[in-house]
């Protein structure tokens, strides 16, 4: 036996359908929304996992590395390295910038990374294509995002790199892609300045008559050689050994070293607290006027079905319906729209998420929070549907 | 059969509501968490490896030559320019003399005056021993006193000793002149080799200073590339050893050549190994100082062992390995690892038998729990 809210869906399926429809992609959207909140939180923590580090050393007073600049000579790790537990210590380096290839470039973060072997913090933690770099200099690992190949030449700066593997996931908190490099290539791309800028500042230093003095042969070249080399590094990232906590690791680095060092916990608060808080509420905000523009659209869905309907309720309380079976029946019906609009809306959003240009990243949670908040604003919304169709006169069914 | 109206209609709502069922099912099921990790993977097998070291470094020459004046002066006048060939005892170029002709000429007109004190010291002593002569004959026949025959023998000794001078300031004078002479044959620039000549750091009426190199030659005939290899990778690097050496320049053309010198000193603030790496045969045409240059060295073949691409390894939980795949499932196994070589392929020493497979690619970071899927090429890599 097919119940009453059954029969009337029946009677007019197509529309019913097609409204669920209709809603399942509101409803896919503000999926989507929740996602794009999610990726740029998995984005950060993403971030952090690839790094596989437990403790960030940076310059005194600094955010760094990802939330502000930092620079730290690059032979602090040594020191750091023989500190009480720590397991393994490794320079890293940063660098947002466009990676050129053939005629097109790329937006991408580079990352330098201290010789050593696969494992170690700052190396890719896994690769979806090709090897690990093995040659000191001029090999890079691309995420797969960038668009690269295995084999492309890429131009960072003055030098060409080719691309031996390639990265899924690996992104800035920006959701930039990542191009791993060795450090030292690393190093000179992020404080090399260009071959005219270099020109130039060659001729500055000879007309200065400081440095170019004639009875002091040799300084001006050793004046000049001293421009051009850079030893610095952004940060540097500690593994702890077994049976340390960071606070034992991290306390005499602080003091003695006189350097910044964040733990996991600190650089999420300062990924997510920090860096992505304006965008994230951002989202947030658009969040919630899509969920409250998506329930009045459902109430407003709800009530026109009902009122479209008035004169057979009409007709089912002259009959003699009880108010609870018609209740019920707007109920169900109800809910049947939002159970179908819940279903394309996650269909939707999860053939919606890879097209994205940044990560979406859809949760369960999400979605299972989304299904109850959808049932629970079809019922708010057939309440007032409920309430209309309760007080219509019977009368109308003949009179109208 | 026919069917009722209401049948139909349910139906078809079932016909668009069956397929959206079935395509969130397949969703829920294949994106999120529960879906499976792409993974590609591989079998250790057993095989000689060929490890290499890389390194980069600059073309130098291996002789170089800076030829400047011994003394401060100022250049006359230079007969080659950079990039001219010049032979063993060339005259490259000339320093202004200055003051130094003039200098000599002084002193040949001192040695004049010299030889001149030396002619009337030796007229004094002529005059002082005649007098003395005749002053004992007067003694003997009893005309001058004793005291006047002692002053004129003295006035002889005199004489003779002012001689003596006199004589030793003609050779310092001359010596002198020698030295200055010496010096104006410093002031000549000659090549002490056949090479080439690559900088010309003074022109015509430039003072420089003592030491101070006016035109640097060096043999081109012997390049060799002062390279850099990264400590951590540099196990096995020793004299000897056969190199490939690229030009920046050239990308396409390979040379050859040979580590001729493993220096002592490694560079503690870079952490490189610092090598010599001479051509085989000398490249055509010669590249210019300074050149950018890969070095690829071939160390001597390992005997065969178990080995796994480099992509394979992973850390988990502070410990290195891999995670293999058998019946039982997945596991994360620790593995000692050996030498790699340049392809990223790694020996295993211990923790992997020959026969196991192992995954390589995977799409996501892996736990014990992971479900996969094996594929040839995770979605998305494009070849």
């Amino acid at each position: 036996m097919i119940s009453l809210a059954g029969r009337d869906i029946l009677h007019s399926w197509g529309k019913f359908v097609f409204t669920g429809i209709g809603l399942g992609l509101l409803i896919g959207v503000t999926l989507t929304m929740a996602g794009v909140y999610r990726g740029m939180v998995a984005d950060g923590k993403a971030l952090l996992d690839n790094s596989g580090a437990d403790l960030w050393v940076v310059q005194q007073e600094t955010l760094g590395p990802y939330a502000e600049s930092s620079s730290i000579p690059d032979d602090l790790w040594r020191g750091i390295r023989a500190m009480p537990g720590v397991a393994a210590a490794a320079n890293v380096t940063y660098l947002t910038m466009q990676v050129r290839h053939g005629r097109r470039d790329v937006r991408a973060m580079v990352v330098g990374i201290m010789a050593g072997g696969p494992g170690d913090p700052g190396w890719p933690p896994h690769l979806v294509a090709g090897r690990q770099i093995t040659r000191g200099h001029y090999e890079a690992v691309a995420d797969i995002a960038t668009g690269f190949r295995l084999g492309d030449v890429l131009k960072i700066r003055r030098h060409r790199y080719t691309v031996v593997g390639l990265t899924r996931r690996m992104v800035s908190s920006n959701g930039d892609p990542m191009v791993f490099i060795p450090l030292k290539d690393a190093q000179e791309a992020q404080f090399l300045k260009d071959n005219d800028a270099i020109w130039m500042q060659r001729r500055r230093t000879e007309a200065n008559p400081a440095f170019n003095r004639p009875t002091v042969p040799g300084l001006l070249e050793a004046v000049l050689a001293s421009q051009t080399v850079n030893n610095h590094v952004n940060a540097i990232l500690v593994r702890l050994a077994p049976g340390y906590t960071s606070d034992e690791v991290a306390a005499p680095i602080r003091r003695w070293k006189r350097l910044t060092v964040y733990d996991r916990s600190q650089m999420e608060e300062i990924l997510i607290g920090k860096l992505i808080a304006t965008a994230a509420k951002q989202i947030g905000m658009f969040l919630v006027i899509l969920a409250v523009v998506s329930a009045a659209i459902v109430a407003f869905i709800i009530y026109t079905l009902t009122m479209d309907k008035i004169r057979e309720i009409a007709v089912l309380k002259l009959i003699g319906t009880r108010n609870r079976t018609i209740a019920k029946m707007i109920l169900l019906q109800a809910l049947a729209l939002g159970a179908i609009g819940f279903v394309v809306g996650k269909i939707a959003a999860t053939f919606a998420a890879p097209h994205f240009p940044k990560y979406v990243l859809l949760m369960p949670e999400d979605s299972l929070t989304g299904f109850f908040a959808v049932m629970l604003i079809c019922v708010l919304a057939s309440l007032v549907a409920i309430r209309l169709a309760l007080k219509v006169d019977p009368a109308e069914a003949i009179g109208g | 059969m026919k069917m009722s109206p209401q049948k139909r209609r349910l139906m078809a709502l079932l016909l668009v509501l069956l397929p959206l069922l079935g395509l969130f099912a397949y969703v829920a099921v294949r994106s999120g968490p529960l879906a499976p990790v792409a993974v590609t993977v591989t079998t250790v097998a057993s095989q000689p490896l060929s490890p290499a070291l890389f390194g980069i470094g600059t073309v130098e020459a291996r002789y170089s030559y800076k030829i400047g004046p011994t003394a401060a002066g100022r250049v006359k006048q230079l007969f080659v320019d950079v990039g001219d060939r010049v032979k063993a005892g060339q005259v490259l170029g000339e320093m202004d003399p200055v003051d130094l002709d003039a200098r000599i000429r002084a002193q040949e007109a001192a040695l004049k005056a010299a030889r001149a004190a030396v002619r009337q010291a030796e007229a004094k002593v002529a005059y002082a021993g005649s007098q003395a002569r005749r002053y004992e004959k007067l003694l003997r026949a009893r005309s001058v006193s004793e005291e006047q025959v002692a002053t004129r023998r003295q006035e002889l000794a005199v004489a003779e000793a002012a001689l003596a001078a006199a004589r030793d300031e003609v050779s310092r004078v001359q010596a002198e002149i020698e030295a200055l002479n010496a010096l104006r044959g410093y002031l000549k620039l000659v090549s002490p080799v056949a090479g080439l000549v690559v900088a010309r750091k003074a022109n015509p009426g430039t003072s420089v200073m003592a030491g101070q190199a006016v035109v640097e030659v060096i043999d081109p005939t012997i390049l060799w590339i002062d390279a850099r290899f990264d400590q951590i990778s540099a196990g096995g690097l020793t004299r000897g050893l056969p190199a490939t050496i690229r030009l920046r320049s050239r990308r396409h053309q390979s040379f050859k050549g040979r580590v001729v010198r493993l220096e002592p000193l490694a560079d503690p603030v870079t952490l490189e190994m610092l090598a010599k790496i001479q051509f085989q045969d000398e490249p055509r045409p010669m590249p210019p100082l300074g050149e950018l240059a890969e070095v690829t060295l071939s160390l001597p073949a390992l005997p065969a062992r178990p080995v796994i691409p480099n992509a394979a390894i992973r850390e988990v939980d502070g410990r290195r390995g891999v995670w293999r795949l058998s019946e039982a499932g997945l596991r994360f196994v620790p593995v000692k690892l050996g030498r790699t070589d340049l392809q990223g392929r790694v020996q295993v020493l211990d923790g992997l038998k020959e026969g196991e497979r192992i995954v390589v690619h995977s799409e996501k970071p892996l736990s014990a729990r992971s479900r996969l899927h094996v594929v040839e090429r995770i979605p998305g890599v494009k070849s």
